[in-house]
């Protein structure tokens, strides 16, 4: 029988101020529908400074509500500040920690912990590695095909998987900040301008087209994912934990939206107009997981398992 | 006083190109297999297993050597393709291989523990925690660094991993984190990391606009060129995009990478090798940029200026950035 499914809620990718930030995780705490909350700053170290200070209260009430803490590191880690940071959750040894970087993972080597999407699983010798490592839970990346996910699925054994079901697709990270660079400020005397774009700043084609989304030295798309119709063969396939991404929308009614249609309560297609009304800052997408390109949205696309 | 120069580790596409880095004075080519196991998966390009034992052949008889890159992600459930070219270069005598993939690095170190194994660029290790977990878990015995770090970061680096560094100094520039970008997956559905390919020309597409040459990938805009001027390759990062309501070269202008000004600055931080980007490139190109880049490292090694290396129409664009080296470049 395959275990309950678990629904996750990603770490804040954007810069939100830290007093929403912490209003945000709060109502989550109290009335998402979700397992496993995490939390931390995963793109830009400057940013990290402002939360941190609401991170013991914010984990706590999470706790207090059920939900499974985990606390996310950097994903890109280039000075010794940085890496500090990583050092300093891998050195609390009652923290659950999701390694964005390879290097977390070294640390956090010998006893259990996350692999996040920001390190290159792409296949079974990999994953191999890392749960022997230590890894009991890995997110994987969002461009892999549904062929990738059920070998993937397969070759877990006792390991949680877990996947992008909800959100921007994140895409790339860089040393230069886009943000700096489109309000034309250096990236040491920023402003912190990426405050201004609780979703990302929208990033067009010369036509208008709606193209990426940008995030600091964070590049996303500007699709929303939304895989509400492929769930269901994603759980037959061994994929245990669904992860959303937060975005400056109602995340409550998200999750509760996602939770009926795990929980077999909704129509797939029913919740994804239900969803399509509540969520209106970006057409959705599930390209990758069809083998397609990532902006694209396949209809009514299901995938049966070979064999 | 003299120092021991850089090693000049110079692309290969074609056998041709490869006899002409050899000749110019590479002390190493770098190259890949004619498939989608190494991140230049271009039409026309890479070697056959008989091509990769001539070239071999041919550097060995003239005291260079020859790296294999097999650096992109195997696909779940066919590693088949990647281990193949592990064991061929192996076999076939290569000096090291280049491999970015955790479950690659396993299988080399099992398989081929005698081969050198460098970490390549896509793997974007990029501190001292990460390079040791590669040395140590792998037995990884040089890193090339990813494009994200400046010269002070790099000396500072280097003065804390137990392995050598070989960084980039010259041809075209990733802006993002190497091994960390799906821009091109998104628009195309052919990925760095899987395919070995980006902005590939299958779904590039040239269309005549109102106000001129319209450059496409995929169903996106990516530049448009007043007619007259000419209308370059569609990079998606290199694009140009609005955000704000301006438009302009958001993430990076069409340019090429060119190190030679702080090629001292990067021997006095310890790198051990310096890598030309361009195994897409023809014969021609290569001989030159080799020649110049030799020419540079020897004057390095001597401890005198590097001259100017003349290669200003070599350029994407013809403008040259010395990149994250530099930390305004942020």
């Amino acid at each position: 029988m395959t275990p309950a499914a678990k629904l996750t809620l990603g770490p804040v990718l954007y810069n939100w101020p830290a007093e929403v930030k912490r209003d945000f995780y709060f109502r989550i705490a109290d009335e998402a529908a979700v397992d496993v909350v995490y939390l931390g700053e995963v793109v830009c170290s400057k940013r990290s400074s402002f939360f941190g200070p609401y991170v013991p209260e914010v984990a706590e009430r999470l706790a207090r509500a059920g939900k499974d803490v985990v606390h996310s590191t950097l994903a890109l880690i280039m000075n010794e500040r940085e890496m500090e940071t990583v050092r300093a959750l891998a050195a609390a040894p009652d923290l659950r920690v999701e390694a964005n970087d390879i290097s977390g993972a070294a640390l956090l080597a010998g006893r259990p912990h996350v692999i996040g999407p920001f390190v290159n699983v792409y296949n079974e010798g990999t994953l191999e590695v890392l749960v022997r490592g230590g890894a009991d839970r890995i997110v994987l990346p969002c461009e892999l095909p549904v062929g990738s996910l059920e070998v993937l699925g397969r070759a877990a054994g006792g390991a949680e998987l877990e996947l992008q079901v909800f959100g921007r697709l994140p895409l790339a990270l860089s040393a230069r900040c886009y943000h700096a660079r489109a309000h034309d400020v250096h990236k040491d005397g920023c402003r912190y301008v990426c405050e201004e774009d609780p979703d990302g700043m929208a990033l067009e084609t010369l036509d208008g087209d709606g193209f990426l989304a940008v995030n600091g030295t964070q590049t996303l798309s500007h699709t929303l994912c939304c895989l509400l119709r492929e769930l269901e063969a994603l759980r037959d396939l061994g994929i245990g934990c669904f992860r959303l991404w937060p975005q400056s929308v109602d995340m409550v009614a998200v999750a509760g939206i996602f939770r009926g249609v795990l929980d077999g309560r909704d129509d797939p297609a029913e919740a994804e107009a239900r969803l399509g009304e509540l969520v209106d800052i970006a057409p959705f997408s599930n390209g990758f997981y069809h083998g397609r390109e990532g902006a694209v949205l396949v209809a009514g696309g299901t995938f049966s398992p070979a064999g | 006083m003299s120092r021991t120069p850089l090693e000049l580790v110079c692309p290969a596409g074609t056998p041709g190109a490869l006899r002409a880095a050899v000749d110019a004075g590479a002390d190493v080519v770098y190259l890949g297999f004619r498939d989608e196991t190494n991140a230049r998966n271009f039409p026309g390009l890479n070697f056959s297993r008989p091509e990769l034992r001539d070239g071999l052949a041919y550097a060995h008889e003239r005291g260079c050597r020859i790296y294999v890159a097999v650096n992109t992600f195997a696909t779940a459930g066919n590693p088949g393709p990647w281990h193949r070219a592990v064991d061929d270069a192996a076999e076939l005598g290569a000096d090291a291989l280049i491999l970015a993939d955790i479950g690659l690095l396993d299988y080399a170190r099992r398989r081929h523990p005698e081969t050198r194994r460098h970490l390549s660029v896509q793997a974007s290790a990029s501190n001292p925690t990460a390079i040791a977990y590669y040395h140590e878990t792998f037995g990884v015995q040089r890193v090339v660094l990813p494009r994200v770090l400046t010269v002070t970061e790099i000396a500072r680096l280097n003065a804390q991993i137990p392995v050598e560094t070989e960084v980039f100094a010259f041809g075209g520039m990733c802006v993002m984190a190497e091994g960390r970008c799906a821009l091109s997956a998104y628009a195309t559905g052919r990925s760095p990391n899987m395919n070995g390919v980006c902005s590939p020309a299958s779904h590039v597409r040239y269309e005549q606009g109102v106000g001129g040459m319209v450059s496409r990938l995929g169903r996106f805009t990516i530049n448009e060129f007043p007619d007259g001027e000419p209308a370059g390759y569609p990079t998606l990062c290199k694009g140009r995009f609005v955000t704000g309501g301006c438009a302009g070269y958001l993430f990076e202008e069409p340019t090429s990478l060119d190190a030679s000004a702080v090629l001292s600055e990067l021997m006095a931080a310890g790198v051990r090798a310096l890598k030309i980007e361009g195994r897409q490139r023809g014969r021609a190109y290569i001989a030159e940029v080799v020649a110049a880049f030799r020419r540079a490292v020897d004057a390095a090694a001597r401890g005198d200026p590097v001259p100017p290396l003349g290669l200003g129409g070599m350029t994407e664009g013809l403008r040259k950035t010395t990149g994250a080296y530099t930390k305004t470049w942020r």
